[in-house]
């Protein structure tokens, strides 16, 4: 897809993902909005997947180590042909393959289960391990949160990342500076996140999270014996007036009104 | 039975056999590979060898990564750190998905002896039995440890290995068949039973030849494998003795006693009772000296069956 259209594109996804979290009455809108643009750099321009094949062994893996945003990427999975773009009007409700947090046994397209924090990014680095280990060239992306920072488990690997030389393995943070009692720094600061990672042995890049093209360059960017860290600038609830930059949307979905309102701003009519 | 082995050298020395079979397993160890024996897979296998530091939590959750990468892996530490400290991970990374990651632990019970209570897992059993998708092995000896580790990799699945510490005599012969969930009947016995496993089935045993001076004919069952328990066995006995005393070097809350009073409630009215650590924490002390203080003796078995039949 020509990165102009993506644009566009981002807009129909934030609807899609507003539109979710309204009929699921409850989720994570302000991570799932932040986090899009990066999962696009990935899904739209760098990733080798095959929807038709999502089991593929040599795929690309994407771990969304911040489970809990994971409607964006039930939105992209969908966009893509994974599965129907009706079920994820489902998400979150009973015998739905779309749950609370992502299931790699019940979503096609999901490579490994996470949301309880700091484990996703740990398994990614295993899988980069077996990828080493079976001489296979496939790449695997980690997405974390800055509220995960505060795991230690996340620094438990960048340890071994390191030690182990990832340099298939890509630790992108949503940098967007809110959790859920308030901002990073009121709850626990998580510091200088490039300079954290450079510290541990990663090459660090920093850019702005809602560029696709920028993050796109810095993912493409090679290095030879080091794993990869890219601080993605966002800013929580983006493309939403009302939920940007507000804590209070963390954790919380869209009654109708808000619902309207959200659709208006993204100029997209309301279709059920 | 005059053959002796220390259980975690037969746990390195079948990951570095079952290594040469299958390139797909990889081991991985925090920091403790000389004393889990996984150096023995390490030294053949450097290039599937993964030291994780002492850093439990990021280990199981990446041996679940590699395991979704088809690999097989086993991992290794002592039993509370492995099934404690990564708990969670367990939980969430592994048996969720069933991951295909094995957790073979050592240093269970309270044969990590002078360490203290602080290292010694009496719960470990119990953590992962509430776990679904999970399989748990308590092999007797060196032997069954060989057998269970190869029927770890036949499993799709999450597997918790339990290696204790000491050399201990071998119990089982090349020809006892280790079926996952089948108990082995170790000594036939008509007036009761004793259903234990791990490094208590030599005082299962023992105890057994301590009833027969008294008259009492006592079969002594192996449930190596905890879950899925083998329930049959399990009522079967009960249908037919007439008192049950387990054993096991665990705490009696969450392992065999619990998972065989768990299929004997409303089914039988058989007399029971258990051997195994009453609700407290270790200490220092060496094993023999721990093992009397908890109770965990043939003596203490005789006795509750014998309070039993009164």
């Amino acid at each position: 897809m020509e990165l102009a259209m993506q644009k566009e594109k981002a807009r129909l996804l934030r609807a899609d993902i507003v539109k979710m979290l309204y009929h699921a009455k409850s989720g994570h809108p302000g991570g799932s909005l932040s986090m899009l643009e990066m999962l696009m750099a990935i899904y739209y321009n760098t990733a080798k997947v095959d929807p038709k094949n999502p089991k593929w062994e040599d795929r690309d893996r994407i771990v969304l180590s911040k489970g809990h945003s994971c409607p964006a990427q039930y939105a992209i999975l969908a966009d893509l042909g994974y599965f129907p773009r009706e079920d994820l009007w489902t998400l979150r409700k009973m015998h739905s393959h779309l749950q609370g947090h992502p299931d790699s046994t019940k979503t096609p397209g999901i490579d490994v289960n996470s949301g309880s924090l700091g484990q996703g990014v740990s398994v990614a680095g295993g899988l980069a391990m077996a990828a080493k280990y079976q001489n296979k060239d496939y790449k695997v992306y980690a997405i974390i949160g800055d509220g995960e920072m505060q795991e230690g488990q996340v620094w438990e690997a960048a340890e071994s990342a390191a030690k182990f030389k990832l340099d298939n393995l890509i630790v992108m943070l949503d940098h967007n500076g809110l959790q859920i009692d308030g901002s990073n720094d009121q709850v626990m600061p998580v510091g200088d996140p490039c300079a954290k990672y450079a510290a541990f042995g990663f090459e660090t890049f920093k850019v702005d999270g809602h560029d696709i093209e920028a993050i796109v360059e810095a993912i493409n960017a090679p290095v030879s014996g080091k794993p990869k860290f890219i601080c993605c600038e966002t800013v929580k609830g983006k493309g939403i007036s009302f939920m940007e930059n507000q804590v209070g949307w963390h954790g919380k979905a869209p009654n109708k009104e808000q619902y309207e309102q959200a659709m208006k701003e993204l100029g997209v009519e309301i279709d059920e | 039975m005059s053959e002796s082995k220390s259980l975690r050298i037969a746990y390195g020395e079948a990951l570095r056999d079952l290594g040469a079979k299958n390139d797909k397993i990889v081991v991985c160890d925090a920091d403790l590979a000389a004393a889990t024996m996984t150096h023995i897979f390490g030294d053949e296998y450097p290039e599937r060898f993964f030291d994780f530091g002492i850093a439990e939590a990021n280990m199981v959750s990446a041996a679940a990564g590699m395991a979704h990468g088809g690999l097989i892996p086993f991992v290794s530490t002592f039993a509370l750190f492995g099934t404690g400290r990564a708990y969670e991970q367990i939980r969430n990374s592994i048996a969720y998905v069933k991951a295909n990651v094995k957790i073979a632990c050592s240093h269970s019970g309270l044969c990590v002896g002078e360490d203290g209570g602080s290292h010694q897992s009496i719960e470990d059993i119990a953590l992962m039995r509430v776990l679904p998708n999970m399989t748990i092995f308590v092999p007797c000896d060196a032997r069954e440890v060989e057998k269970a580790a190869a029927a770890a990799v036949e499993i799709n699945g999450p597997v918790y290995l339990r290696v204790a510490r000491p050399v201990c005599p071998i119990y089982t012969n090349e020809d006892t068949p280790f079926i996952p969930g089948k108990a082995n009947v170790m000594r036939e016995g008509t007036d009761v039973a004793i259903f234990a496993n791990g490094l208590m089935i030599g005082k299962a045993l023992e105890a057994a030849d301590m009833l027969a001076e008294k008259g009492i004919s006592a079969a002594v069952v192996n449930f190596h494998t905890v879950k899925p328990l083998d329930e049959e066995t399990v009522l079967e006995y009960a249908g037919k003795v007439k008192a049950i005393v387990t054993a096991e070097e665990h705490s009696v809350i969450g392992g065999l006693n619990s998972a065989v009073c768990e299929v004997l409630a409303g089914k039988s009215s058989v007399k029971y009772d258990r051997v195994g650590i009453e609700d407290r924490f270790g200490q220092s002390g060496t094993p023999d000296e721990l093992f009397e203080e908890y109770g965990l003796t043939a003596e203490n078995i005789v006795n509750k069956m014998m309070a039993l039949l009164k």
